[in-house]
């Protein structure tokens, strides 16, 4: 079969399950993701233009253009979740890329040379949209694919806020914004419409400020939710930010979540002890943590990460939407230093009536992860619970260690069960 | 040549050096780390501003605070700041690069007490007005805390002076590494290197009145190196900690002729034009400098500029020098290198943790090498 027929077959596909499923409808999020995949793969026959962004990217613009965002780190998260991490970073490491760098990025950049991993590929970008708010690894993965696809690239540069977010970084990021959409309407050769731009910020302030909704219903005894919940429920309010399905997704999840809380089930059967989870989920591996942490009777209620994308609502207007973007997307927890990071989670451990702090310090990931040690030292310091730093990788398995996970899992239970009885 | 003696001193105990510029000259002193640090507006406020390399042997106490993935430049810079190493500081100074460096700046800012910290959060995309303005911006603010932190006035003339002095220091470091580049038997690498790496170090007055007198003696011949013929070797990367590179280098049959290094080329090019706003024409600089991968000035201004440095330098072969868990120049890696075999250009990459192989292993891969070219 051709490529085009194969793209053809795919499209059709696409369509008669979106015709099926309506468009307003609660739809599950694996026919969401499937639906919204197999369009951004065939964009080509729908004359619609795809922009890669980063997961802390502005997309709003985007989808007021109707232009398809799709996001290489979800794809990454996809890749380690099928257990294909290993396999496309080695890959990686063929191409000359080192072992050592983000392991997203590694099998991202392999998997385009090859349209391999579980969907066969990402869809060409025609442009890339790069937001350094969360490392410095995206503006080195971004120029690779600028080079391998020659598409354009538009960086938005948020400088890092250690200590403060200052005026002359605010000019800076504002006019960045008008930047991007003038890059924006130069790509697609068209206007962005105002009164459209505006819908969609008002849509993506009510997605974040519902799965903020969802994500605090953790803070109920027992806990209708786990983290590991919120990493899957997660993947709509990163990609499809600003929509009305992310609105109507987290509205019905908020019911669902409200009920159990009325009829008080918990997401862990016997609820005794409850956790804070720090940095990215380790994919490959979600069930047998979310297995091993229930063994202990231990909720994992709440996570730095997936809070990231509901965690700057406090500087953002809805009604002043692009305004606000600027500092909404500046100050996001990555872009930080670690001694807000460290309040940010002290006030997660106060919130959610957290008896233990589990730190992932994920090779991959050097901006999450170096410091962690001093965020420990300021929560054990000033919260007084225990902490466990677990070493391993988010997509590349080949970092991961069940059997010293496990006894540090154990060890670590042994101590909370001996303080709270 | 008796002259870079005192080079080569400093070079290998820089921390001597400034204690004694402490306690001898009373001067106040700023340590920094990375090659965008605005040195010139340091130096116009009367501090000597001092370039660290970080503490080399083992890591014990920076353990405590960063993972054994961070790179060896970091955990070092830490080690040496909490080992007490560095007491002679009045302040430091981090202007914003990679992910590593941002950590160590918040790390830095919690656990040690130099007096003065500040960070200089400058553009990463230096590409654009917008751009261009917020890096003024920036080193305004920089010059504005200086000028708080230690209760001194830096006018505009001062800032002027700074940047004469640093036009005459980078001219004739360039003229040296030129020097160097036409006639390779005329100073020996490690020479060349020393005499980069203290003007990093040393008091710049000091190696104004110096670099003259070095210069001559060089046109002179009065530095030694040995006659044998030499490949002629670009190396690049970030930084160099490792005199040994240059030595065993020559040994084996080459010579670094010129350099894509933060210890080297690029803290000496850009000649800074002195007529316009002086805050303007550092931003100006730091605009248009060979760029650092943690900066992004178009996605093939580092293979190009590689390209062309082999074509003017005319050089045989290239090494890139990686640091382990160094992100920036290990992203970069595969680009740079396939620019290389593109355009029929010899590269080997030499990849260290915290120390080099031992001396045999290392002559024998840069032999191999050389008996590429
Ligand atoms: S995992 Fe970390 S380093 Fe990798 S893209 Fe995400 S934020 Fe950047
Ligand atoms: S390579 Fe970049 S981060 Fe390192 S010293 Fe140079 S400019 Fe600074
Ligand atoms: S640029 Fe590389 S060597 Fe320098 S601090 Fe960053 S990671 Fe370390």
């Amino acid at each position: 079969m051709s490529r085009f027929m194969k793209d053809l077959l795919i499209y059709c596909l696409a369509k008669a399950k979106k015709a099926k499923l309506g468009l307003s409808k609660n739809k599950g999020m694996r026919d969401i993701m499937t639906v919204y995949y197999m369009e951004a793969k065939t964009a080509r026959l729908s004359r619609r233009k795809v922009a890669w962004i980063t997961s802390g990217g502005p997309v709003e613009p985007l989808i007021a253009m109707d232009i398809i965002p799709v996001y290489p780190e979800n794809h990454g998260a996809m890749i380690g979740a099928s257990k294909m991490g290993a396999e496309l970073c080695e890959k990686a490491e063929e191409m000359g890329y080192s072992r050592d760098l983000c392991s997203y990025a590694r099998s991202d950049i392999s998997c385009a040379t090859v349209n391999g991993g579980p969907i066969g590929g990402l869809p060409r970008p025609d442009m890339l949209v790069c937001c350094n708010n969360i490392c410095g690894t995206v503006l080195k993965w971004y120029e690779i694919q600028a080079r391998y696809f020659n598409v354009p690239l538009f960086i938005l540069d948020t400088p890092f806020c250690h200590t403060e977010y200052a005026e002359e970084m605010k000019r800076y990021v504002k006019r960045q914004i008008e930047e991007y959409l003038v890059f924006l309407e130069d790509v697609c050769g068209r206007k962005l419409n105002h009164a459209t731009m505006e819908k969609v910020g008002r849509l993506s302030v009510e997605g974040q400020q519902l799965w903020q909704a969802v994500l605090d219903t953790a803070a109920n005894r027992p806990s209708p939710m786990t983290a590991f919940d919120a990493f899957f429920h997660l993947a709509l309010i990163v990609t499809l930010r600003g929509t009305q399905i992310t609105v109507d997704y987290y509205r019905n999840l908020l019911k669902t979540l409200n009920d159990k809380v009325e009829k008080g089930i918990g997401a862990v059967p016997n609820e005794r002890y409850r956790l804070l989870w720090d940095n990215l989920p380790i994919w490959y591996r979600l069930r047998w943590l979310s297995k091993k942490f229930a063994e202990h009777d231990a909720c994992l209620v709440a996570d730095t990460y997936t809070t990231a994308w509901c965690g700057t609502l406090k500087y953002m207007d809805e009604n002043k939407f692009l305004d606000s973007m600027a500092e909404a997307y500046t100050r996001i927890y990555l872009n930080i230093g670690i001694d807000e990071m460290a309040k940010t989670v002290m006030d997660m451990i106060d919130k959610y009536h957290v008896d233990g702090f589990v730190m992932h310090s994920n090779r991959s990931c050097k901006p999450y992860s170096l410091g962690q040690y001093d965020i420990r030292r300021i929560v054990q310091e000033e919260k007084g619970i225990p902490c466990l730093v677990i070493e391993a990788d988010m997509t590349d398995e080949r970092n991961f260690s069940e059997s010293q996970v496990a006894t540090r899992i154990n060890a670590f239970m042994e101590m909370i069960k001996e303080r709270k009885g | 040549m008796k002259l870079l003696d005192e080079f080569h001193g400093i070079r290998d105990d820089p921390y001597t050096y400034g204690k004694k510029l402490k306690a001898e000259r009373n001067r106040k002193i700023i340590g920094y780390f990375c090659s965008y640090t605005p040195e010139e507006i340091i130096y116009a406020a009367g501090i000597h501003p001092m370039r660290l390399f970080g503490a080399q042997g083992e890591i014990t106490l920076a353990d405590t605070h960063f993972q054994a993935y961070c790179c060896s430049l970091v955990r070092g810079a830490l080690e040496g700041a909490l080992k007490g190493k560095l007491n002679f500081l009045d302040g430091t100074v981090f202007p914003h690069t990679c992910d590593s460096i941002q950590r160590l700046s918040d790390v830095w800012r919690l656990n040690t007490s130099f007096g003065f910290f500040a960070d200089v959060v400058l553009p990463v995309k230096l590409n654009s007005e917008s751009a261009r303005r917020y890096m003024t911006d920036v080193l305004s603010k920089f010059r504005n805390n200086l000028e708080k932190g230690f209760g001194r006035r830096i006018e505009d003339q001062h800032l002027r002076k700074a940047i004469d002095t640093y036009n005459h220091i980078r001219t004739y470091l360039e003229q040296i590494y030129s020097l160097h580049s036409e006639n390779p038997h005329i100073i020996s690498g490690s020479d060349v290197y020393a005499i980069v790496r203290a003007s990093m170090i040393m008091d710049r007055d000091d190696l104004l009145d110096k670099l003259p007198a070095v210069v001559e003696g060089i046109k002179r011949g009065d530095t030694d190196a040995d006659n044998g013929t030499k490949k002629r070797i670009l190396l690049v990367g970030g930084i160099c900690n490792h005199p040994d590179v240059y030595r065993i280098l020559e040994k084996s049959g080459g010579s670094v002729i010129w350099d894509d290094l933060c210890t080297g080329s690029r803290y000496f090019s850009g000649i800074i034009d002195n007529s316009g706003d002086p805050v303007e024409s550092l931003a100006n600089r730091y605009m248009e400098r060979p760029v650092c991968p943690a900066k992004h000035l178009s996605v093939k201004s580092r293979g190009e500029h590689l390209v062309n440095l082999v074509k003017e330098k005319e050089a045989d072969g290239v090494i890139f020098l990686l640091l382990k868990f160094c992100d920036p120049h290990a992203f970069d890696y595969p680009h740079m290198k396939e620019y290389c075999n593109r355009q029929g250009i010899p590269c080997m990459v030499l990849e260290i943790e915290d120390r080099l192989p031992t001396e045999g292993q290392l002559l024998t891969r840069f032999e191999t090498f050389m008996h590429m070219l």
